[in-house]
């Protein structure tokens, strides 16, 4: 064997990978067409494209325009985020069980969405009557996880940003907050407390335009950021001391990439309630596929996500129609056994074998 | 790249481990670092690259301060291969050498960078494993695919951390000719090794550490048994065969 073989061996596994990142870009469309015309209230392709065209009637208009398009791309950004933030972990984290949530961000979540219905709920709406009881709740959601995101932070920076630091403090303050979650549901009404477990399954029937932006927004940086940190990723992977001899800084990179995955995962959490599994199902799956190059995976693991996610909205909106069932469920149902699965295949790729 | 050593201390919290080491090692100079296990050689190559900042003394690469080179430039200049690796993750060896070229690679690895990434592969032999995934190699197969990441970096000082430890016969005596044809080409090469013979074969300057300090440094012509038995608190005896000195355990003393 000699250079220009090797070299043909090796670009042909690239445009492999690439091959496959553009066939979840079409499953994207595919699956995004699909989830556009199937659902109770019956749409029609025909009926979308004259809404896209101008010709639609009020009513199409209204299901397309206002609630499906925006559900599909919050099951698009929300499945990208998760994937994409459970890959930089499990990199990161050089830990095949990190995942979007390894932070403690569920748990944090949770208490601040409770923390709001129960002290700002009706009470709170009384005082601040120009405050929409939802927007507190995702508000306190996002602060709180960003609080235990910076908590966990400042120990790593403390104690040292390894790994196993990060990973224990996350599993710590996971369940303080677990606790005080149920503190607070102690203390609950009963309204209160449907609505706190209400807001704890992840669901997309609250997307709307607006978060949709938002997600836009502060998603796309991410990714771009993410993907010009890959090599930095990479040289991570073989250990701090080694990356440091590649020129990368393990503490600042580790601790700035944690802080972007966090934030991407935080604003989906705050949004759309706790989604389990995609970010930690998603990037074994793609490993199994492509390898873990971080270059490929990350973007793939994002484009894989996003397909993911909309695909098991779609399910639960229609399994069981016209009940539509939260699709965090879906995938805390359909999570366990595909990770298993993949874990009695062999996770491929080698990690744990 | 000329590299001056003066005066340096380091300890790991309080607990010094490197005692005023001085010395200057010459551009294109094979250097073996031998000594007991805890003597400090590790943490001598570590202060040389920077992943250990020294608390005394100064480092000084061709003449500058370690300190006032850039982390990146540093990299290009400098590589490092450690003694105990992360375990292996899951990774084609191909895009495990390619990393190797971090410190030259913006956005995407240019054609110049598969290039040289797959004439290192195939002069380490691992061109037949070169699209595997390197946690299915053998730990000698993957101590060589740690090598070719380094020499990706191209650089002008290769440090390693017991290279050899778990390589075959062959593959040892490959490498260390490798190691030696790159000095030839002006690159200076810093290795810490246990095995004497090899060292003093292939190396041209041998610096003995102990208990922290230099106990001794120079040509080969100071492995001599006694300066053995002092650093290692072993008896030896030595073997004269075509002009070359050999030196195993004297196995009829006792201790
Ligand atoms: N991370 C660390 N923290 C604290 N002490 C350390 C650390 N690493 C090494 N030491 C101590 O520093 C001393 C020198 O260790 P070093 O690894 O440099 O030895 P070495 O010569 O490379 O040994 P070996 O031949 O076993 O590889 C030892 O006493 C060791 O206990
Ligand atoms: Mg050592």
């Amino acid at each position: 064997m000699n250079t220009s073989d090797l070299l043909q061996d090796y670009t042909r596994y690239t445009r492999r990978r690439i091959l496959f990142i553009l066939l979840v870009l079409l499953g994207i469309v595919f699956v995004g067409m699909y989830a556009m015309v199937v659902g109770a209230a019956g749409i029609s392709p025909g009926d979308i494209i004259r809404v896209f065209t101008g010709r639609g009637d009020p009513v199409s208009e209204q299901i397309i325009l206002n609630i499906r398009l925006p559900r599909v791309l919050a099951a698009l950004l929300a499945g990208l985020a998760l994937s994409a933030s459970g890959a930089v972990m499990q990199s990161l984290l050089r830990n095949p069980l990190a995942s979007p949530f390894t932070l403690g961000i569920s748990g944090a979540a949770a208490f601040g969405a409770s923390f709001a219905i129960v002290f700002f709920g009706s009470a709170g709406i009384a005082f601040m009557p120009w405050l929409n009881e939802q927007y507190i709740v995702m508000f306190s959601a996002f602060a709180w996880s960003m609080v235990s995101t910076g908590f966990i932070l400042a120990i790593a920076r403390y104690r040292g940003a390894t790994p196993e630091v990060m990973i224990l403090a996350g599993i710590a303050i996971g369940s303080l907050f677990g606790a005080g979650v149920s503190a607070l549901q102690y203390v609950a009404t009963d309204v209160e407390l449907a609505a706190i477990v209400f807001w704890m399954f992840g669901d997309l029937g609250r997307a709307a335009w607006n978060d949709v932006l938002i997600l836009s927004v502060i998603l796309f940086p991410l990714l771009i950021y993410f993907s010009l940190k890959a090599w930095s990723y990479k040289a991570l992977q073989s250990g701090d001391e080694f990356a440091r001899s590649l020129g990368v800084n393990a503490f600042r990179v580790r601790l700035t990439g944690m802080l972007a995955a966090s934030l991407a995962t935080a604003v989906v959490v705050s949004f759309y309630g706790i989604i389990a599994f995609v970010g930690l199902v998603v990037p074994h799956i793609v490993r199994r596929f492509i390898g873990g190059d971080d270059s490929f995976l990350i973007p793939a693991s994002a484009l894989f996500g996003a397909v993911f996610l909309l695909l098991s909205d779609t399910v639960a909106r229609t399994l069981f129609s016209p009940v539509i069932l939260p699709v965090g469920i879906l995938t805390s149902f359909i999570g366990a056994p595909l990770f298993l699965f993949l874990l009695l295949k062999g996770m491929g790729r080698g990690y744990w074998s | 790249m000329k590299i001056e050593l003066r005066n340096i201390e380091f300890a790991y919290d309080k607990n010094p481990v490197l005692r005023n080491i001085t010395g200057v090692i010459d551009p294109g100079e094979f250097v073996a670092l031998v000594g007991p296990n805890g003597s400090g050689k590790s943490t001598l190559i570590k202060c040389i690259n920077g992943i250990l900042r020294i608390q005394k003394g100064e480092v000084l690469l061709d003449g500058k301060n370690l300190k006032s080179y850039g982390t990146n430039r540093l990299s290009q200049k400098m590589a490092y291969v450690p003694q105990t690796e992360q375990k292996a993750v899951p990774m084609n060896v191909f895009d495990a050498v390619l990393i190797g070229r971090k410190p030259y690679i913006r956005w995407k690895p240019t054609k110049q960078d598969l290039e040289i990434t797959a004439g290192i592969l195939e002069k380490l032999n691992l061109a037949p494993v070169a699209m595997k995934d390197v946690t299915k190699l053998s730990g000698g197969q993957q101590q060589r695919v740690f090598i070719a990441r380094a020499l990706a970096q191209q650089p002008e000082v290769l440090l390693l951390d017991e290279p050899t430890a778990n390589l075959d016969l062959k593959h040892q005596v490959d490498v260390l000719k490798l190691l030696g044809s790159l000095t030839r080409q002006g690159i200076t090469v810093i290795m810490a090794m246990h095995d004497i013979n090899l060292a003093a074969m292939y190396s041209k300057k041998v610096m003995m550490m102990k208990e922290g300090r230099l106990f001794a440094s120079g040509g080969n012509e100071i492995f001599t048994a006694d300066n053995v038995e002092k650093l290692y608190d072993v008896n030896v005896e030595t073997i004269h065969k075509n002009g070359t000195v050999y030196i195993v355990p004297d196995r009829t003393q006792s201790i």
